[in-house]
């Protein structure tokens, strides 16, 4: 079959395209959380309370240096220096494991506290119950993100390894990278509104 | 052949702690009650931190003008979806609403 | 020497590459076109049996052929059917796939693979939705809308409808990520945007629309999902929630759509008129533009579906006021191909009779629209049959008249073959007639008062029932001799010839079908799309 021409810039073009449509999804849930917000103020303050900075926090300082070393990879590859590239990328995997074993421990916590969706601790406040909807939903949603964004950098791995993604080839890494920061941008502004409100 | 703008490790660097830094600066703040200014000033420092991810490490400095006024056309849709929400959420009348 | 994909056509199967994995895996945007066209003309077979069905119910009122139930779930499977499995995809997936790289002289889409993808994205959920009917607790029967707190409780299947909305909202996504970047990057070298044809240009507009209105769809369904699952109660007042940012979140998406829905059609209308007036289109710019602000301002209206909702004098008349824009520029394209056809060398081939029963259909569809546009006037005629005959009128007269103008345009050159002209005038005239007695009343007994997915109904609307009805046939008799008409495509020696309309766009200067391999190489020279001196018919 006749195999039609590479077009790095365009290859490139619609991962950004993609990478809107996942704004506009999420954008769904910011919208939610913008209204509730405006009607619950009170709840959603209190609500922040009983969240950990601490690994709030932690989580945000996880990310934005996993964006770090992701991007650091990207150049490393651009330079021909594929060891470091790949050391670098599975720095940034790690990091992603960092981060879900760290919404396991919050998640188990608020399970154990009785904060969880359904649960008849939050029957009792209707902005308590759509405030920890909410930060399951979002987080829950967001998690979900960073696993897949784990995966496609693990692929981006494979094919490195496999040398079909060089020095002089590099789109798929670099799209790959793209998707990996969306997912450190929503947190970004996750951390504030869910853990910062009050 | 792909054009190769390569993010010198240094100027990455200097973004990382930047960040780290706004990251800090907006776990600082929130200690202090400034009422409906917290969540404005939250999301400032936010959009600080997501100017800098999206300008040096998605390289957008460095792409076509058309991406970036793509980019901020998205916002702008998700700007008026979140914004004309709110001509019928806070002008509902008061009771239970 | 050209290779065999060089020469042979599309259609038929090239040396050592046969039978239908050379079609369900193909990468050939027009063979991905073909399998979405007789996927979608399939969904609107059953989409028009399920409402043929709905009329047979209305002839009377009380118990006809259905109990109520069955009633309910009949018509949210005739529009989730027509909406999601036919409209939507359409024209875009269908023509657009075909067309689009020809029109640009481009080799293929920039991502083929993705866009075999999208088909199977397509065909995955319309399985799903089909099983959803003989699952489960049987069909959903909360209308296409699937509005809270109904869906949420109803005990039918409906979380395995929206899980079908899901997918088919990521291959309408992924089609518009794919023709975006398909038009910016692959236009043939001297193809400026100002040379473009104004179908790609509508294609350019929905593009966006799919791309981003079709993720709010996606998230929303999820809730609704995710709601039935767990309860969270984000809609539910007893927890905390509100029912009405489930249709805030809903119309978001659902009033762009409906510019995914007609906007191409609008493009076709813009190919056809210019060709058949033998005169360039008037306004090309204003065109081109008026896409792009349907695109827009499509996206700032949603909320006229909500003035009865309870939600704030506010933002009624915030949204009212915003449809009143938004209906501007689809005047402009009105005014245009009128302007385009006066003192045009007009040929009334079934291409353009299609393009002037659209016009027609869709103005009065969109005049009407004015109506319930207007907060005041809407309060009476919010959820009557007033609303289900302006929408029919602008959909189904609007695109549908478009997609049937689509197709005696462009089959001969895709099939290579002349249909019945005959049949296809004769089709013509059942069509507008039956479709104006089947919807016509419906403003009539709207006004009066008759609400839509009523199972039973007063006396008083009997008589206009009964019109309908009947206009269901009259209208079913045209679909059937219409594509009887059309099937002669399908069959006997290629005759035509590779212009047989002696149109100017790019497609018609390849054979009529055309081969596998396009435009390999992007032509030296790009006609000016609607310049017809020195252009001739081949047929």
């Amino acid at each position: 079959m006749h195999e039609p021409h590479k077009d790095y810039l365009g290859d490139k073009f619609g991962m950004w395209l993609f990478l809107f449509t996942e704004i506009l999804l999420f954008g769904g849930l910011f919208l939610l959380y913008a209204i509730y917000l405006h009607r619950y103020p009170a709840e959603f303050h209190q609500g922040g309370l009983e969240l950990s900075r601490l690994f709030g926090a932690a989580n945000t300082v996880v990310l934005i240096t996993s964006s770090f070393t992701v991007a650091l990879a990207i150049s490393a590859l651009q330079q021909g220096r594929r060891g470091l590239c790949q050391g670098l990328l599975a720095a940034t995997i790690v990091l992603a494991g960092v981060f879900m074993v760290n919404k396991y421990f919050e998640w188990s916590a608020k399970i154990a506290h009785g904060i969880y969706p359904g649960s008849p601790e939050l029957a009792q406040s209707g902005g308590t119950n759509i405030y920890f909807g909410l930060y399951y939903l979002m987080t829950g949603a967001h998690g979900l993100h960073v696993v897949i964004g784990a995966a496609v950098l693990a692929f981006c791995m494979l094919r490195i390894g496999q040398g079909r993604v060089t020095a002089e080839d590099f789109g798929l890494l670099e799209n790959g990278g793209l998707y990996w920061h969306l997912v450190d941008l929503v947190w970004i502004f996750l951390f504030p509104l869910f853990y910062l409100i009050s | 052949m792909t054009h190769k703008h390569i993010m010198p490790f240094g100027l990455l660097a200097k973004i990382w702690l930047v960040l780290l830094a706004l990251t800090g600066v907006t776990v600082g703040v929130a200690s202090f009650d400034f009422g409906y200014l917290n969540v404005l000033v939250a999301m400032s420092v936010a959009s600080a931190k997501a100017l800098l991810v999206v300008l040096f490490f998605m390289h957008l400095k460095y792409e076509n003008r058309v991406l970036g006024a793509f980019l901020i056309l998205v916002f702008v849709i998700l700007a008026i979806f979140i914004g004309f929400t709110f001509f019928d959420v806070a002008w509902r009348p008061e009771a239970g609403a | 020497m050209p290779s065999p994909g060089e020469t042979v056509p599309f259609l038929d199967p090239l040396p050592g590459r046969s039978g239908i994995t050379s079609w369900i895996f193909s990468t050939d945007h027009k063979r991905i076109g073909m399998l979405y066209l007789w996927c979608i003309l399939a969904m609107f077979a059953v989409g028009v049996v399920i409402g043929v069905l709905m009329r047979l119910e209305l002839i009377a009122p009380g118990r006809t052929i259905m109990g109520a139930q069955a009633y309910n779930a009949m018509f949210t499977l005739h529009g989730v059917v027509m909406v999601f499995l036919f409209v939507i995809p359409g024209i875009p997936a269908a023509f657009g796939n075909i067309l689009l790289p020809l029109q640009i002289g481009a080799e293929d889409v920039s991502f083929p693979r993705l866009n075999i993808f999208s088909w199977w994205l397509y065909l995955t959920g319309a399985a799903l939705a089909v099983t959803s009917l003989f699952t489960g607790g049987g069909p959903p029967d909360t209308g296409w809308t699937f509005y809270v707190p109904f869906s949420e409780r109803t005990t039918t299947n409906v979380s395995l409808a929206v899980v079908a909305v899901f997918i088919l909202g990521f291959s309408s996504i992924l089609t518009g990520l794919n023709f975006i970047t398909t038009i910016h990057r692959l236009r043939a070298p001297k193809m400026s945007w100002g040379k473009l044809p104004l179908f790609v240009w509508s294609l350019y507009a929905t593009a966006w629309i799919q791309l981003l209105a079709t993720p709010v769809l996606g998230v929303t369904v999820a809730l609704v999902f995710i709601e039935r699952l767990l309860g969270i109660g984000l809609f539910d007042p007893a927890k905390g929630g509100d029912p009405l940012l489930y249709q805030h979140l809903f119309w978001i998406y659902s009033h762009p759509a409906v510019y995914i829905m007609i906007v191409p059609a609008m493009g076709v209308i813009s190919e056809v008129i210019p060709a058949f007036a033998r005169k360039s289109i008037f306004g090309y710019k204003a065109i081109a533009v008026s896409s792009l602000a349907i695109a827009f301002a499509g996206s700032l209206v949603w909320a006229h579906h909500m003035f009865t909702s309870g939600m704030s004098d506010t933002a009624v008349l915030v949204f009212s006021f915003l449809t009143f824009v938004v209906a501007i520029p689809s005047a402009v394209k009105v005014f245009n191909w009128v302007a385009t056809l006066y003192k045009g060398s007009i040929h009334l081939e079934p291409p353009l009779l299609f393009a002037l029963g659209f016009i027609f259909l869709f103005s009065v569809g969109g005049l009407t629209g004015l109506v319930l546009g207007s907060a005041g006037t809407d309060i009476h005629v919010h959820d009557t049959y007033f609303v289900v005959a302006h929408f029919h009128y602008v959909i189904f007269g609007g695109t549908g008249f478009g997609l049937f103008a689509a197709m005696h345009f462009w089959f001969p050159k895709i099939f290579g073959r002349m249909y019945d002209r005959k049949l296809a005038n004769a089709s013509w005239y059942l069509l507008v007639g039956g479709f104006n007695m089947l919807y016509f009343p419906m403003f009539l007994i709207g006004l009066m008062g008759m609400p839509r997915r009523y199972y039973d109904y007063l006396p008083m609307y009997q008589t206009g029932h009964m019109i309908s009805t009947a206009g269901s046939w009259v209208l079913v008799a045209g679909l059937v001799t219409m594509f009887w008409g059309l099937s002669k495509c399908l069959y006997g020696p290629r005759t035509v010839g590779a212009n047989p309309w002696g149109a100017a766009t790019l497609e018609w200067t390849l054979p009529s079908p055309p081969p596998h391999l396009t435009f390999l190489d992007p032509p030296d020279e790009v006609p000016s799309p609607y310049s017809y001196a020195g252009v001739k018919r081949d047929a």
